[in-house]
């Protein structure tokens, strides 16, 4: 080969290049490992962080994946193709797309959605500067606190230097959700959005029907932040009070992508077909080949970076596309019967789990409106030793809401999933119960199986 | 057909959902949904079947040779795969305490380091999902930097026209104006242009180098003088990294900050797309703006860095800790490589690159560039063979999926006329990149004798050229039909 190029060794090459740029030694790197001696070394790591009895979710939910979804989404031809810019040559990639995409509208209720983007955080980001770009003068959107607060400080980070205002509106004390009355303040100002999260950080079940008219009728979007497993249950944003939710945005994680701690995920985000030329992201089309035949392609490309570059609606090149395979094949496997079931399991897994650790003595439900599949609990301790306690156990115990709602006092954010049996919830209760200094009430050992 | 076409009323995979039906419980009646999603009702089997069926419709760096120009198409090792995979590190939640994850902090605390010294960056953030998301945390960095000085009247960011178009509109995501620097016959950033264009309101300059044209700068030490002596900063794009890996360092050439394309020099797979991740490295005037979380470590315990350790901090770009399982693959793959695997990175993906290119020349091909070296990629323009034939660059491209190859980039970077930008990688055999010369060698005598059939290629591919008119003008973007 070099004989061909006409050099005598590689080096000759990188002639181009200054001498005095050229590194010396690597020294801060390790020596090369066998894949054997490389596998050794990531089973002890991982072995290193064992396994869990888990009550988080706060965003991220542990569900069942049904075993075709990974070993179908790993094919080296959908694991190892690039994006789909060559349609001829990855029809799998864009009609899986494309399915992707009628499946997610149908759950939102929504006319069109995309390809996806990095994640739930991201994409409420990316749907704030949709808004802003949608309305005329507005360079402000309402974002209630009762969206997830690491969420909120994303969307910040990524809408600020456009000189875009982010102005928070507070929850009820007593409900736990935005109280449509409590908007009245922002009445006749210029807003680009309400941010309706559905059902929100708490657990708590919104009044999205009030919400979205008080948004329509003061001339803003209103934006849904939603969970795709609670969609299966709870009516979609499509059909929100009198004209519906106008973007949808939210994390397919809880579609067949494993924890992981904390990533990859997707963002997804749905909207109104008259608003698809301000979505950003990537989005496939169906159309036909020069012979009449069904084909998929992506389209309306002159929003994105790679035509449109300083004008495009968004930055964004790659996204999670693998990701949205695996949500794609997780749909699939479960129908709407099945993601339906899913949903009902985890709500009435949430209550019974309530109900076990509400009946120890000082454990109390922090808000009145009504759950989805996580609560807020308060202890008559200290959180954060509590869940210490509960991890000798082997019970992660829920989120500390310490942190970022000191208001609440001793409150704990609390899941749990279809994957939860009652010997699962009847172990935390017996736990918290002991660590509280409480015995349970006959409620909680009610759980328990013999009892 | 499509997955719904496949559905009947009823049918289900009863195995992968709950046995009952549990009540809605507390759930208000008002807020019920009432119309089910309109989800396919198929057999597990049915899936199974379809998806398979899918997946052989596509190309792919386990099927095909895919010498895709800025994209890095290198064979991803399965190993990095089976290592990421792991239960317990699937299953950890993001939200579980840091001593509950010292084995996967560990893990990406080294990536972390391993980078800063591949770079010779001070510091890098791993928390960026992809390259645009790195490159949007590169210039907030870049305003952070300015405004924590005062300068608040550099608003204006450089980039050479031949950039990717990320780099404009990350640019503007950040709030700054962009404008474009032209580029000599070389290749190279006209100096000229960009003394002329530096001042008082030079936010910065982002650079590939090697270039999206395929060659390194010459004058990057004079480019760093004159941005820097402008005021400027200086932002460096990894998306051409395999070029140099171990070769030169981007913090020897005097860049402030960085960003890396995992997906493409460290061979996370690109999943028809996604994910990748794009972590950052700065220079130690840049470290406090850093995107969160960092992972701090390694005396004893390793743990993720918040708001309040790094108050100067642009924010969080994400929810979490980035695309963690990505991180992982990267990091096994870095373990894998050493030191000595990284530089024959550059060596063999710098030589594939020159190989190809000199055989194409000789096959009758001109080479964009001919006075430069090619990096890792290199562009050929099919201007002359359009002249003469009427066969485009896209023709070339869609004739070559009818022989068993993946299309090069076509029409990137926009200046130079029907282009195809060509990159081999490390990972292709001598055997293939021969195999690619003689069908691109047919494809120039199908042109000069048939052009009719490159022009309505390709012939062999599931389905033939699509018509991207149509798609745009009847917009069809989900499935309607029952």
């Amino acid at each position: 080969m070099l004989a061909a190029i006409g050099v005598d060794s590689i080096e000759r090459l990188f002639d181009e290049i200054p001498r005095e740029l050229r590194t010396g030694e690597l020294g801060g790197l390790p020596p090369a490992l066998s894949e054997m001696a490389a596998m050794r070394l990531m089973r002890e790591r991982a072995e290193r962080d064992g396994a869990w009895l888990n009550f988080i979710g706060a965003g991220a939910y542990e569900h069942h994946i049904p075993a075709a979804v990974w070993q179908i989404a790993s094919r080296g031809e959908l694991y190892s193709a690039y994006t789909p810019y060559q349609a001829e040559a990855s029809q799998g990639t864009l009609q899986t797309l494309y399915e992707y995409q009628s499946m997610m509208a149908s759950l939102t209720a929504l006319d069109v959605t995309n390809a996806s983007l990095y994640d739930g955080a991201s994409a409420l980001a990316e749907a704030v500067l949709m808004a802003v770009r949608c309305h005329n003068s507005a360079r402000r959107v309402l974002m209630p606190a009762s969206v997830h607060p690491v969420w909120r400080r994303v969307a910040r980070t990524l809408v600020r230097n456009q000189g875009i205002e982010l102005v928070e509106v507070p929850y009820s004390a007593e409900g736990g959700h935005t109280d449509p009355q409590s908007l009245e303040r922002y009445a006749g100002k210029d807003y680009a959005a309400l941010v309706i999260p559905q059902p929100n950080f708490f657990g708590v079940i919104e009044p999205v029907d009030e919400l979205t008219d008080w948004a329509h009728a003061s001339g803003a979007l209103a934006i849904a932040v939603v969970n795709p497993t609670a969609l299966a249950l709870l009516r979609p944003p499509g059909e929100w009070g009198g004209a519906g939710a106008d973007i949808a945005v939210g994390d397919g994680q809880p579609l067949g992508v494993p924890l992981a701690s904390g990533g990859p995920y997707f963002g997804f985000m749905a909207c109104r077909r008259d608003l698809v030329r301000q979505m950003p992201g990537r989005i496939v089309g169906a159309t036909v080949d020069t012979e009449g035949r069904p084909g998929y392609v992506l389209t309306l490309q002159a929003r994105e970076q790679h035509i449109r570059r300083s004008k495009a609606t968004s930055n964004i090149c790659t996204n999670q596309g693998l990701m949205v395979t695996a949500a794609t094949l997780h749909m699939a496997l479960l129908g709407p019967e099945g993601l339906a079931r899913v949903a009902r399991a985890c709500h009435a897994n949430t209550l019974k789990l309530v109900s076990a650790l509400t009946a120890i003595g000082g454990v109390t439900r922090v808000f009145g409106g009504a759950l989805f599949h996580e609560a807020v609990l308060r202890l008559p301790v200290p959180v954060a030793p509590a869940l210490r306690a509960l991890r000798a156990q082997g019970i992660l115990g829920g989120l500390d809401l310490k942190p970022d709602f000191p208001e609440l006092g001793h409150a704990l954010l609390v899941c749990a999933t279809e994957t939860k049996s009652d010997e699962d919830l009847a172990r935390y209760a017996d736990h918290l119960a002991r660590i509280v200094g409480k015995r349970p009430r006959a409620a909680a050992r009610a759980l328990k199986p013999g009892t | 057909m499509l997955i719904f076409e496949r559905s009947r009323p009823g049918r289900r995979s009863a195995a992968q959902s709950p046995a009952a039906r549990a009540a809605t419980g507390e759930i208000p009646q008002r807020h019920l949904r009432t119309r089910p999603p309109r989800l396919p009702e198929v057999s597990e089997l049915d899936v199974v079947r379809h998806y398979t069926g899918l997946s052989q419709k596509n190309y792919s760096i386990d099927t095909h040779f895919y010498p895709l120009g800025s994209c890095t198409m290198k064979y991803n090792p399965r190993a990095c795969n089976a290592a990421a995979l792991l239960p317990q590190f699937t299953d950890r939640h993001p939200a579980a305490p840091d001593d509950t994850g010292q084995g996967f902090l560990a893990c990406v605390h080294e990536l972390q380091e391993m980078l800063r010294e591949v770079t010779g960056m001070a510091q890098v953030s791993l928390a960026p999902m992809a390259g645009a998301q790195g490159e949007f945390a590169g210039v907030a960095m870049i305003r952070a930097y300015h405004d924590s000085r005062g300068d608040t009247q550099r608003r204006e960011i450089l980039v050479p026209d031949a950039a990717h178009g990320t780099n404009p509109a990350s640019a503007v995501m950040c709030g700054y104006s962009v404008r474009e620097i032209a580029t000599d016959a070389d290749g190279n950033v006209e100096l000229a242009a960009l003394r002329a264009a530096v001042g008082p309101r030079t936010a910065g300059l982002m650079l590939t180098n090697p270039s999206t044209l395929g060659v390194f700068e010459h004058s990057i030490l004079e480019i760093e003088r004159i941005v820097h002596e402008a005021g400027g900063l200086l932002y460096y794009d990894g998306a051409n990294l395999n070029a140099i890996l171990g070769m030169v360092k981007p913090g020897d050439m005097g860049f402030d900050v960085i960003h890396i394309n995992l997906h493409k020099t460290f061979s996370t797979p690109h999943g028809g797309g996604g994910p990748g991740a794009g972590p950052v490295g700065v220079n130690a005037k840049l470290a406090p703006f850093l995107p969160l979380p960092l992972v701090a470590g390694p005396d004893g315990e390793y743990r993720l860095l918040a708001e309040a350790d790094r108050p100067l901090s642009i924010g969080r770009l994400g929810a979490h800790l980035g695309n963690g399982g990505v991180l992982l693959r990267a990091y096994v793959y870095m373990r894998m490589l050493g030191a000595d695997g990284m530089r024959r990175v550059a060596e063999f993906s710098t030589l594939n690159a020159n190989y190809l290119m000199v055989e194409l020349q000789r096959a009758g091909f001109e080479v964009a560039f001919p006075r430069r070296r090619a990096s890792h990629e290199f562009i050929l323009t099919l201007r002359r063979l359009k002249e003469e034939t009427g066969v485009a660059a896209m023709d070339v491209a869609k004739r070559l999926l009818d022989k068993g190859f993946h299309a090069p980039t076509a029409y990137f970077p926009l200046l130079v006329p029907e282009c195809l930008l060509i990159e081999p990688t490390e990972t292709e055999s001598k055997q293939t990149l021969d195999a690619f010369v003689i069908a691109m060698k047919e494809i120039l005598r199908e042109a000069r004798e048939n052009p009719a059939l490159v022009k309505s290629a390709p012939h062999e591919t599931p389905v033939r050229r699509l018509d991207d008119v149509k798609a745009a003008r009847e917009l069809n973007l989900a499935w309607s039909g029952r």
